[in-house]
């Protein structure tokens, strides 16, 4: 078990003054052997007594990220990923195994950290609901203590970026969804974080939304080398963000390797629907990393595969375009459930 | 804010201005408390119902001991007046405490919530937090009616102050602040461990104000140590009004113990903060 | 009807469940019994025994009768009805086959149920045991009683009801009541027989319904009220149940109408 130190309190002239070069050098996220149990009391049915069981969320994960790597950590619902970010935050002690974040213990150096982690929670709201967008900046701002000057240069920065301009002075309840998750996150990189944890950040979110968000968030790490730490049910999200995919199932690590190769071992994940203005039987001919998974529709409905990593969509259409006449088109991604399936269903015979 | 520089030209001129120093804890938690205090001002309607609302209910709970001393005359050895006065220290003390920390006997809904952890991961005491989130103006109710009638019935009951004294009657509505903070605090703690347990806890904050503004004389004498030496109640505001009238006490609550507040206080935050310490820990090792 | 018992069966089955929450309410009531029985043998002790009709016995039993029927009969109200109207969900009950009131009165009687069972019995047998009781001379009082009970919880359920519809004209409901609970709190007897009161303020509290939550049930269980005097108090509470029970029609109807002039 680890021991509890008395936290003290930060010291807020100077904080770098209990860095140690340790901490400075050590990876973002280290996590051994992690493991975390609950104890739930649950009713059998048929039966109004409940009973105490044990149940294992996170079960003995491994997992170095390095400073600067921008990690997408997927999978199905109940595989043990809120778990793991709250045991990263320092919300949840483990039951077995250790964490490390920044080169430090999360539940005895809580208050420490979050200085240096920036977090996200998607179904959460961490602004001031009632009050003007700008206020709860005014008021994270003096929780982090930034000097004035930092504030309002780091602010101008996550307005401009994150297009939050025209409603900074509007009350929190009174946002969108898509304007509040931007207010969300420009909460979260406010004192500029060395590491940034974002649980399901575009999560009904519509498209365009979800678009500047990802992109805001690729350039402030461009900017800044931010490490990146992004559960998500969204394939988009993982694609656009990261360069490294960890997919849990049943609080194991399933995958863990670059999202290229991650692609490759999956074959052609996206998929092309179209309809044509004319009829036609046989298949179309297109290039290397694409194929016709079915022809529908007498004729009309084409149905392709292809890899986004070989191939882009635009070359892919001026291939088919040649031959025919194209009259609609839909592209689907594969949803991040379906990746974790084929992994699963991979890795386990049977 | 349009004519400040970018940090680059900070970090290379000289000047050290008001801007570049970060902000005081001072500062933090005038910014933390502030914040409330305006978005409640926003809502000037409902807030002054809710004021009104309150000062209602104060009056309610006194008309209760004025009806039995318009029956009897004196209640627990003590006249109209003299009641008044424990009755307006313990609503002011009551007040005080609720003000800041009233709202953490709530602590189970934001646990159940989850909003719990968005205040988890920001590098600010938790206690502070849910004091400043929740800070409610319209207790302010409470406060001014306590302090009306404490000022009032002192005058009429023949307050004669000699400086110790006048500086009791200053200090005893802190003092008493603070040990029902600390209650509330406490009461918060145990809902760590017993979530659906908030009416449990009443029974000592919401009780601990029922004994504090009632003369303490009329308790048997188990309950009379229950709430002196255990929940410290009587000697919020029946002790002190002993001394500053100059009354005798009865057994367990001498005259003097009017002059304990603060030592008591203290004690007592001593306690809750170790209990909510405790609580905090419990809540990391055992998850939501 | 036999979803309406359906229904209050589930709302009996749903608190059990809360079993913390009980025993934590338990104890709360106790010890403000405690702190209540001390105020009024007080004052009684003060005036040589007696005291507006009170000995000490009826004086602890008015309190303990009080700490345990305070859960069941709810005088202090809810708040579901007015956040449906809030959140425009009523919209969606009102749709429903089955009346909207007498649906939240059969879910309130099942909750009452309850209640009583668990949070009723324990502060009486605690009081029993400290301060003892007074037992009704006549057992026609125990039959008048659970009846009165009945109409006080229904006459709080419509009164509450009113509040918490007032919510289709008021934006915010809290300010209304808090005066609504004061109000009660005072004029129904709970916090001190309504007799000791000085004659003008007897006389607003007789005006009201509100002694018709507690006082009388109260007064008509412990046979402080003969069987003959406790029946003109339950015409009373009679009169007001029909009396909000209209009111209340009456609001839900009016508050339904501007519900569907608004296109809600």
């Amino acid at each position: 078990m680890t021991s509890h130190p008395v936290p003290s309190l930060p010291t807020p002239s100077d904080p770098s003054a209990a860095r140690s070069p340790d901490v400075e050098s050590s990876p973002a996220l280290e996590l051994a052997q992690l493991r975390r149990d609950y104890v739930v009391r649950a009713a059998a049915p048929g039966s109004r007594r409940r009973r105490r069981q044990r149940v294992r969320a996170v079960d003995e994960i491994s997992l170095r990220i390095e400073r600067g790597e921008a990690v997408g950590f997927v999978g199905a619902n109940g595989a043990g990923k809120s778990t793991t970010i709250k045991m990263i935050t320092g919300i949840l002690q483990p039951t077995a195994g250790s964490v490390r974040v920044l080169g430090r213990d999360p539940v005895p150096e809580r208050r420490r950290l979050a200085r240096e982690i920036g977090v996200v929670f998607g179904q959460r709201s961490q602004l001031w609901w009632d009050l003007p967008l700008r206020d709860s900046y005014r008021i994270l701002g003096a929780m982090h203590r930034l000097t004035d000057r930092a504030l309002a240069a780091r602010l101008d920065r996550l307005v401009e970026g994150l297009d939050l301009a025209g409603f900074l002075d509007r009350p929190v309840r009174q946002l969108s969804l898509g304007q509040r998750m931007r207010g969300e996150v420009a909460a979260a990189l406010l004192h500029s974080p060395a590491l940034v944890v974002l649980d399901e950040p575009t999560i009904g979110l519509d498209m365009v939304s979800k678009e500047g968000l990802r992109r805001f968030l690729r350039e402030d790490r461009a900017e800044r080398g931010t490490t990146l730490f992004l559960t998500t049910h969204d394939m988009g999200d993982v694609e656009r963000l990261c360069d490294r995919i960890v997919v849990v199932a049943s609080g194991q690590v399933a995958y863990d390797g670059a999202l290229a190769g991650f692609r490759e071992r999956l074959g052609s994940p996206r998929e092309l629907v179209l309809d044509l203005a004319a009829p036609r039987l046989e298949a179309l001919a297109l290039p290397e990393g694409a194929r016709t998974l079915a022809i529908e529709a007498e004729g009309i409905r084409h149905r392709i595969a292809f890899s986004g990593a070989e191939l882009t969509v635009p070359a892919l259409l001026t291939r088919i375009g040649a031959q025919a006449e194209v009259q609609d088109l839909s592209l689907t991604e594969p949803a991040v459930e379906d990746l974790v399936r084929r992994i699963n269903a991979g890795d386990r015979p049977g | 804010m349009a004519e400040q520089e970018r940090p680059g030209a900070a970090s290379e001129g000289s000047r050290t201005g008001a801007q570049d120093r970060p902000v005081s804890t001072a500062r933090m938690i005038a910014t933390l408390y502030g914040s409330r205090l305006r978005s409640q001002a926003t809502f000037r309607t409902s807030f002054l119902a809710d004021v009104l609302g309150q000062v209602l209910i104060v009056g309610t709970e006194f008309l209760e001991l004025w009806v039995v001393l318009s029956q009897v005359g004196v209640l627990g050895g003590m006249t109209l007046s003299q009641v008044a006065v424990v009755y307006g220290l313990g609503a002011l003390a009551f007040g005080i405490g609720d003000l800041f920390f009233g709202e953490i006997d709530g602590l189970s809904a934001q646990i159940r919530s989850g909003r719990l952890e968005t205040l988890l991961i920001r590098p600010v005491p938790l206690l502070l937090q849910i004091s400043s989130l929740d800070l409610s103006l319209r207790r302010i109710g409470r406060i001014a009616v306590g302090l009306g009638m404490y000022v009032t019935a002192l005058a009429i009951a023949g307050f004669s102050p000699t400086p110790a004294l006048l500086l009791l009657a200053v200090l005893a509505p802190f003092a008493g602040a603070l040990i029902f903070g600390a209650l509330f605090t406490m009461a918060g703690a145990l809902q760590f461990w017993l979530v659906d347990g908030r009416e449990f806890a009443n029974a000592f904050t919401y009780g601990g104000n029922y004994v504090a503004t009632t003369p303490g004389a009329v308790f048997a004498l188990p309950m009379r140590a229950f709430f002196t030496f255990v929940i410290p109640a009587t000697l919020i505001a029946y002790a002190p009004a002993l001394a500053l009238l100059g009354l005798p006490g009865p057994a367990l609550v001498p005259s003097w113990a009017g002059w304990v507040g603060l030592p008591v206080a203290l004690l007592a935050w001593t306690i809750a903060l170790i209990l909510w310490r405790a609580g905090v820990r419990r809540y990391t090792g055992a998850g939501g | 009807m036999p979803a309406h018992g359906r229904i209050a069966a589930a709302a009996f089955r749903q608190y059990s469940t809360y079993r913390m929450a009980t025993a934590a309410g338990i104890f709360t009531n106790t010890i403000f019994g405690f702190i209540r029985a001390s105020i009024m043998f007080a004052a009684i002790g003060t005036a040589g025994g007696e005291l507006g009709g009170y000995t000490m016995l009826q004086a602890a039993t008015y309190v303990w009768l009080g700490q345990a029927l305070l859960a069941p009969i709810e005088a202090f109200g809810t708040r579901e009805v007015s956040q449906r109207v809030h959140q425009g969900d009523i919209a969606v009950d009102l749709l429903r086959p089955v009346d909207l009131l007498s649906l939240h009165y059969a879910q309130k009687l099942g909750r009452a149920a309850f209640l009583l069972l668990a949070r009723g019995i324990p502060p009486l047998v605690v009081g029993a045991l400290v301060t003892g009781l007074a037992l009704p001379e006549h057992p026609l009082s125990y039959l008048l009683g659970a009846l009165s009970l009945l109409l006080a919880i229904t006459v709080a359920f419509l009164a509450d009801m009113m509040v918490n519809l007032a919510a289709f004209w008021l934006v915010e409901t809290r300010g209304l009541t808090v005066v609504y609970n004061a109000t009660m709190n005072l004029l129904s007897g709970f916090l001190i027989p309504i007799v000791w009161f000085p004659d003008w303020l007897l006389a607003i509290a007789r005006a009201t319904p509100f002694p018709s939550m507690i006082q009388t049930p109260i007064d008509t269980l412990s046979g402080r009220v003969p069987p003959a005097e406790a029946l003109g108090l339950i015409g009373v509470q009679i009169g007001w149940a029909a009396v909000l029970a209209l009111a209340a029609w009456a609001m839900l109807r009016a508050g339904t109408r501007s519900l569907e002039v608004q296109g809600g």
